[in-house]
């Protein structure tokens, strides 16, 4: 069993949670990923690492609420225990010999973001973040991500915070100033990585993004989380579990990962709406 | 004086309609009686060739002796001296290429039913006695397992017996490897898996779960860490897919996928939350033991069509004879001599939100027929020119094989693999690495449980003499 050390309510819909998982706190690198299941019937659930703690034997998790099994994860208080927990799985996102570095994270992928920019930052590149969410009580990890980085811009869609626009408009601006990097990093949802790499293509600067497929057991066994490459105009299937989760973001077939992502989403609204309706009646929402 | 009869004792099944519908265990096992009448069909032979058919040796006339004689326990010891898995052997093991294959009583009729009496003994043994917890005497060296799959436990339970520490360190989540993951509940039920499981914990075994050697930990750090050798039985892998178009439409599983949804995460039960396509046309690509439970089970989540699309005829269909039998009966089509060329997806010119975009829709076929031998002699499948096809299926299931698994040969310096993958060994199933044992899925490619529970105990062996001398 793997105990919940803290817990973190990051905003209504995000929670920050530091599980005890020794052997893979030992391991963890930015960039890679757990599998966790939250009780002994559960599902097995795909989360990339948001921080470790090797001494404390600790790797933090930051997950928003999208269906059943993470609903009821959120409902877990220190001291409970997940069944399972296991890792590290996938390559760690390559940060060596980089020096000039403009990290792109949407709503929780900031939370897989900022490990990455902390290691660079660590290692004397100069960082550059843009961070983007949907409206101003979804904003998450500012202050780490100013402590991480050498100059940060805040985006909301609504404007109610920060400036107002998507992640593309500031990181269009700073390419088009003819300001150059090593690498553009991004991490958030699929569409929003999609148009970070139309937006750094013309500019030839490698752009990496991290995907997060459905998966299973996570250590290349089903083949679920498979997606196609484009290499020098020849298709290519990888496995996000063994391969990934980074990837070369120009050659990514982003559509095809979108259509994918969404097989079970009929399942898992009314696996959603049926946890949901337990907790209802068992009066842990108060309603 | 034997049982002249040139048949076996039937095996009870349930009906093959009813059983289509539900994941009850489809062959219900020997009564008392019946296994008695079929003991009594063996003739003891002095040479004992069906023993010489066993990939682990069991001693087969002694343990059928015993069922005679009305002791079946005594039967359980001799087949659990040589077997870590009675029961589990009893029910997937290929037997009729096997000890079966070389039963004196098959030249005329039928051969000895040797695994439908290995399974009675085991249940037999499972709901008469109590788990206690065996104190074996120690030798004070200690052993590590990666995989807890059919020759990971074999190696773990024979290393154990002889007074070994033994430790299995297991990826998943639940110990049992392709037994939890890949073979269906009807075939061979979860709480058989977890029962000889637990036979190998009350002797003192090991098991570690949500361990991934290559990642949570290396094979050098298991050195590190006290262990003295290292066994490899880490299966198979990935899945291999056709490279044709229209391959990640949704809807398109590996069958370790769908089979490990249905299995390992129980979409096979009601009040499962494991998503899983279900219903429809389905069309699974392959003519292996996998393809057979992957259109069985496929059956069970209730599709209303299932076929079997398989490139040669049934005389090179490689699944058991009674998988396939089993799948006629319940209605399983074989669609023969037939290769897939695409995969069709449902797209609506009108409506770019239209929620059934990018599932499948179809499948191309085109018909084969059998040319010339290859150099394995096998009729080589060739194309029939413009016979292509279309099936109407909602989900594809492929399977057609897998190939290693690179996460412990990418960790672990000096460890040879061949140019498929898979871990080089010698005949004593030592890799290039001292210390390093490997067999199973891991070294053959995909095979049988059987054959990797015999690759487990000879690599037992080889732990023991390399560790006691």
């Amino acid at each position: 069993m793997y105990r919940i050390v803290t817990k973190r309510v990051l905003n209504p819909y995000v929670t920050l949670m530091d599980i005890e998982a020794p052997f893979v706190a030992r391991k963890a690198e930015p960039g890679q990923f757990i599998i966790l299941r939250q009780d002994a019937e559960g599902e097995r659930i795909p989360l990339t690492v948001a921080g470790f703690d090797r001494e404390a034997g600790t790797v933090r998790i930051i997950f928003q609420t999208v269906g059943a099994t993470t609903k009821k994860l959120s409902q877990m208080e220190p001291g409970d225990s997940l069944s399972d927990f296991a890792g590290p799985l996938g390559v760690p996102t390559h940060t060596e010999g980089l020096s000039q570095v403009c990290i792109v994270g949407g709503g929780v992928g900031c939370a897989i973001a900022l490990p990455i920019a902390e290691k660079l930052k660590s290692l004397g590149a100069k960082v550059t973040s843009i961070i983007g969410f949907r409206s101003e009580d979804l904003v998450i990890l500012e202050d780490e991500f100013r402590a991480a980085s050498d100059e940060l811009t805040v985006m909301t869609d609504d404007g109610s915070y920060g400036r107002q626009g998507n992640v593309c408009v500031p990181l269009n601006e700073i390419l088009s100033s003819g300001r150059r990097f090593d690498k553009v990093i991004a991490i958030g949802p699929l569409v929003m990585m999609k148009f970070v790499v139309e937006s750094v293509r013309p500019t030839g600067i490698p752009c990496d993004v991290s995907m997060n497929p459905i998966m299973i057991d996570g250590t290349g066994m089903c083949g679920g989380c498979r997606l196609t490459l484009n290499v020098d105009g020849k298709k290519v299937t990888k496995f996000a579990c063994v391969d990934g989760p980074d990837f070369n973001g120009y050659e990514v077939d982003f559509d095809e990962a979108i259509s994918r992502g969404n097989m079970y989403r009929g399942f898992e609204r009314h696996a959603y709406e049926k946890t949901c309706n337990l907790f209802l009646k068992g009066g842990k929402t108060g309603g | 004086m034997a049982n002249m009869s040139l048949k076996k004792n039937p095996m009870p099944t349930l009906d093959p309609i009813e059983r289509g519908r539900v994941f009850a265990e489809v062959a219900l096992g020997y009564t008392e009686e019946q296994a008695i009448a079929e003991a009594a069909r063996c003739l003891n032979c002095k040479t004992m060739p069906c023993v010489a058919g066993c990939p682990v040796r069991i001693r087969i006339p002694e343990f059928i002796n015993k069922i005679r004689e009305y002791d079946f326990e005594g039967a359980y010891k001799i087949i659990s001296d040589t077997s870590s898995l009675p029961a589990v052997c009893g029910r997937v093991c290929p037997q009729e290429t096997q000890c079966e294959s070389k039963c004196v009583r098959g030249i005329k009729g039928e051969p000895v039913g040797i695994g439908r009496l290995e399974r009675f003994v085991a249940d037999w043994h499972n709901a008469h006695s109590e788990q206690i917890p065996v104190n074996l005497p120690k030798n004070g060296h200690k052993v590590a397992i990666v995989g807890s799959g059919p020759s990971g436990l074999t190696c773990a339970g024979d290393l154990a017996r002889l007074g070994y520490s033994v430790t299995v360190f297991e990826a998943l989540h639940t110990a049992g490897g392709v037994l939890v993951y890949g073979i269906p509940e009807f075939r061979l039920p979860k709480s058989i898996v977890a029962r000889e499981v637990e036979s190998l914990k009350a002797m003192g075994v090991e098991i570690l779960t949500n361990m991934i050697i290559g990642k949570t930990l290396t094979v050098d750090e298991l050195f590190e860490m006290g262990y003295e050798a290292v066994f490899i039985g880490s299966g198979a892998g990935l899945p291999n897919f056709m490279g044709i178009p229209g391959e990640s439409l949704k809807g398109v599983y590996s069958a370790n996928e769908f089979l490990t949804r249905a299995n390992l995460m129980k979409a096979y039960r009601e009040d499962s939350h494991t998503p899983i396509m279900r219903g429809g046309n389905v069309a699974v690509v392959g003519g292996g033991n996998v393809a057979m439970d992957a259109a069985r089970t496929a059956l069970r989540l209730g599709a209303e069509k299932v076929y079997i699309v398989y490139r040669r005829s049934m005389e090179e269909l490689p699944a058991r004879r009674e998988e396939v039998e089993h799948a006629i009966e319940e209605g399983i089509e074989f669609m023969l001599l037939n290769n897939p060329t695409e995969i069709l997806g449902y797209v609506n010119p009108d409506d770019k939100t239209d929620p059934k975009n990018g599932f499948v829709k179809g499948m191309k076929c085109i018909r084969m027929q059998l040319g010339e031998p290859d150099e394995k002699g096998r009729r080589r499948p060739v194309e029939i020119p413009d016979s292509e096809h279309i099936i109407d299926v909602d989900t594809v299931i492929i399977s057609i094989g897998t190939s290693p698994n690179p996460l412990i040969k990418d960790t672990t310096d000096g460890l040879e693999v061949n140019r498929w993958g898979g871990i080089i060994v010698d005949e004593s199933s030592l890799t290039s690495r001292t210390g390093v044992y490997a067999g199973g899925d891991a070294v053959t490619g995909a095979a049988t449980v059987i054959s990797a529970m015999g690759a487990g105990k000879l690599a037992a062996e080889s732990i023991h003499k390399f560790l006691d001398n």
